[in-house]
């Protein structure tokens, strides 16, 4: 059986068996591997990933749990899968990126699809052409899944009204950055066994932040308790209508937190004064041991990168045994295969 | 301006709302060479002069033709907008008579030539009256004061720096009380440009959950608020352009209880419509002031009613694709009006938000008096520029059917109860839907 679909990625889409995956990283391995589908019974009921907001907490549980074998698949010398075998994947990056942009690329070619990456500084986004025309003339090339990133906010729901196929948002603005807030659940999730329940306190720039708009969507709909920590000046106006606790100081803001997520300070979005500098802000809202020791004993720490070091966290405390940082980065790439997956089978002839 | 009809009109059998003297009649129109002879019930069993022509309104609303106080034409300098006549076509269709464009021009209105060279534009292609604010600083930067005697006496109704603040108080502050030696009116947007940043719509829950920057109310308070200490100490005549919220209320209730000669408008926009409406980024819904909350909406509504605010006006400002179909906070701000604003303040009505004598008299009366203009009135004498309504039509707006070059209209596929059947300027019917 399994040898039959060695060269078959249809073949194997059709019977999808579930394997147990071993739990470390195996060496060299067969092609068989290739016939381990994942769970099929998920279905995410929707043509576009655009935002957490809308998504169900069974849709977040299923995309984290179909996210979980992909992350044993990314252990694996073997990591190719054929799913999306056929399918053409664009990555179209109006605002510059390295870790999502290429997290992305993996996911789309370890799930088999072919990828192709845009970024503003090469194309004729540049030469004055609209967001729109850009969709419309990406669209008569037939993609299957367009990932959009754009640095304003609703760009992408803009685009993906214009397209027939799958949008992923990879980061519109200040709106929503979806698949950010699934691997940092999944981040959690893996490391505290739950998230119902938890304290996450979220510190820093949320004003101009899409990374806190959506963890704070999720982590609402997933049971966590939410504390936004912030100088009154990066926190939007209206934020306490979003089921959040609200602090202005650290000490008082991380008290019991089981996990402490930074953000990153958004220099490029700041037209005006809204801290005095990166010194006072590191003083006050830098995370550094000391500050770190106000949360929960054991607390993790997250950031979603790329982090300003000496900014808005310590060297000490990023590099740290409290760190999840780096298995942040790790979780993204699985859990974008999980939501090209996901989408990839409400596409046609899926 | 028109040149009248040869024969005599008379409007039979209608419903006469009158808001200039508090008319609310069913009765017949008579109109002779352009202008309104005499409105009263029973003109038609009387007897008319020979050749006239009888029209039978049956039951249908007769109203003084529209005075919309603000609307941006894109004549001259950027035709590919709206050109004098195509807001001409499009205000005739929505029962405005009566056009007040606004400087933000190219060239900006800003010198008796170009008073001039609009008013002989709007003569030779325009089918609705048509008169110019001009600008208060030239250029509209909001340094020099411009030639406020010159162009009153050109025929600028008016002094406005259209969208823009004038933001330095000293400038503000000599054009108010210079304004005043001519008996000019200063009107202002009052958005402090500062405060709005980079915000695109009202700061609060919403835009932070669209991940927009939002604007304060009072970016537009504190303007309001300056402008009218200014007033007092100038003792200048003053217009808010655009109020939309409760707090600019309170302020304009103490400036008008305190005797200052102050008045204010709302956009059809603002009375009708809230922030929610922007739903997932409608950027036709991005204006500037921007939408407001309900209760915002509400207050404006019942300010209308009570005559605190005096003035609906469409704020019509037609934007393109290129300038529209861009991401929110990309997009150009405004939306087209001029068909609409009557139909949209309907809703109201029959809402049972305002009267429709209290409606009437803010898009028609009001304006009138505050410019000095004839119309706004269905006295004897007064000109024939005169609509016909059908208050209970229903209808579905159509985009493609806007007789405006652009199609930004917020009520785009909006079922509406009403519309315009008839207008009437000096005399001439200029549209009639069949």
């Amino acid at each position: 059986m399994l040898n039959e679909n060695i060269n078959d990625g249809d073949e194997c889409l059709v019977d999808r068996r579930v394997t147990p995956l071993p739990d470390k990283p195996v060496a060299p391995i067969g092609l068989a591997l290739m016939t381990i589908a994942p769970k099929p019974s998920f279905v995410l009921s929707r043509r576009h990933l655009l935002g957490i907001e809308g998504l169900s907490h069974a849709d977040i549980s299923g995309l984290l749990d179909l996210a979980e074998e992909f992350v044993d698949l990314n252990r694996q010398v073997e990591k190719k899968r054929a799913s999306l075998r056929g399918r053409t994947q664009i990555n179209l990056f109006f605002e510059v990126s390295t870790r999502t942009q290429a997290s992305f690329e993996l996911a789309g070619k370890r799930l088999g699809a072919d990828v192709m990456n845009m970024s503003t500084s090469s194309s004729s986004m540049r030469k004055g052409e609209t967001l729109i025309d850009t969709a419309i003339t990406l669209n008569a090339m037939h993609p299957d899944i367009i990932v959009v990133r754009h640095h304003a906010s609703g760009a992408v729901e803009l685009l993906a009204r214009k397209v027939d196929c799958s949008v992923i948002n990879a980061g519109d603005g200040s709106h929503e950055h979806p698949t950010q807030a699934l691997l940092d659940a999944l981040t959690i999730r893996r490391n505290k066994g739950h998230i119902e329940g938890l304290l996450v306190a979220i510190c820093g720039d949320i004003l101009h932040s899409r990374v806190a708009r959506s963890n704070i969507i999720l982590l609402n709909a997933m049971g966590a308790r939410v504390r936004v920590v912030a100088p009154s000046t990066l926190l939007p106006p209206g934020i306490e209508r979003f089921g959040v606790e609200v602090a202005r100081d650290m000490r008082e803001g991380l008290a019991d937190a089981d996990i402490v997520m930074m953000l990153r300070l958004q220099r490029e979005r700041m037209n005006g004064s809204y801290v005095p500098s990166m010194s006072e802000y590191f003083h006050y809202y830098g995370l550094d041991e000391k500050k770190l020791a106000y949360a929960k004993p054991g607390a993790m720490v997250m950031h979603p990168g790329p982090m300003n070091r000496g900014v808005e966290i310590d060297s000490i405390v990023a590099d740290g045994a409290q760190s999840l940082i780096r298995e942040q980065v790790e979780m993204g790439v699985a859990v974008r295969m999980a939501v090209l997956e996901a989408l990839s089978r409400n596409l046609p002839n899926a | 301006m028109m040149l009248s009809d040869r024969h005599p009109i008379l409007l039979a059998n209608a419903r006469i709302v009158d808001p200039s003297r508090d008319l609310d009649i069913v009765g017949d129109l008579l109109i002779a060479e352009g202008v309104i002879r005499e409105a009263k019930k029973g003109i038609g069993a009387a007897g008319v002069p020979e050749g006239t022509d009888v029209i039978d309104c049956r039951g249908r609303l007769i109203a003084p033709g529209l005075i919309d106080m603000r609307a941006f034409i894109g004549e001259p300098g950027e035709a590919n907008r709206e050109t004098l006549a195509s807001a001409s076509q499009a205000a005739a269709a929505g029962g405005v008579t009566t056009i007040i464009c606004q400087p933000d021009t190219s060239p900006t209105i800003d010198n008796p030539a170009t008073v001039d060279f609009v008013l002989r534009r709007a003569r030779d292609n325009a089918i609705v009256h048509v008169h110019p604010m001009a600008a208060i600083t030239k250029g509209l930067e909001g340094k020099e004061m411009t030639e406020i005697g010159l162009l009153k006496a050109a025929g600028a109704v008016a002094f406005t720096d259209g969208a823009k603040s004038v933001a330095n108080a000293q400038v503000m502050r000599r054009a108010l009380t210079y304004a005043g030696d001519f008996d000019a009116m200063i009107v202002h947007h009052t958005e402090d440009p500062n405060l709005i940043g980079d915000g695109v719509m009202n700061e609060g829950e919403f835009a932070a959950r669209l991940g927009l920057l939002g604007i304060p109310k009072a970016a537009e308070t504190v303007m309001l608020e300056r402008d009218i200490r200014l007033v007092a100490l100038s003792g200048g005549r003053y217009h808010a352009a655009s109020v939309t919220c409760v707090d600019s209320l309170e302020i304009l209730r103490r400036a008008k209880d305190a005797g200052l000669n102050v008045s204010a408008s709302a956009s059809i926009n603002h009375v009708t419509l809230n922030e929610n409406d922007i739903g997932p980024y409608r950027t036709f819904l991005k204006l500037a002031p921007p939408l407001r909350t309900e209760d915002d909406r509400k207050a404006l509504v019942q300010a209308v009613g009570s005559g605190l605010v005096d003035v609906i006006m469409s704020d019509h400002n037609p934007q393109d694709v290129e300038t529209k179909r861009l991401p929110f906070a990309e997009a150009a701000p405004g939306a087209i009006g001029l068909e609409t604003m009557l139909t949209a303040g309907l809703r109201l009505v029959h809402g049972g938000e305002i009267e429709l004598t209290a409606l009437l008299r803010a898009m028609s009366t009001r304006p009138a008096e505050l410019l000095g203009l004839p119309g706004g009135t269905l006295k004897s004498g007064a000109p024939a520029d005169v609509i016909v309504v059908d208050m209970d039509l229903p209808w579905v707006l159509d985009p493609d059917e806007l007789k405006s070059k652009c199609k930004n209209t917020p009520f785009d596929e909006a079922r509406l109860t009403g519309r315009v059947v008839r207008t009437i300027v000096s005399g001439r019917t200029v549209y009639e839907y069949v």
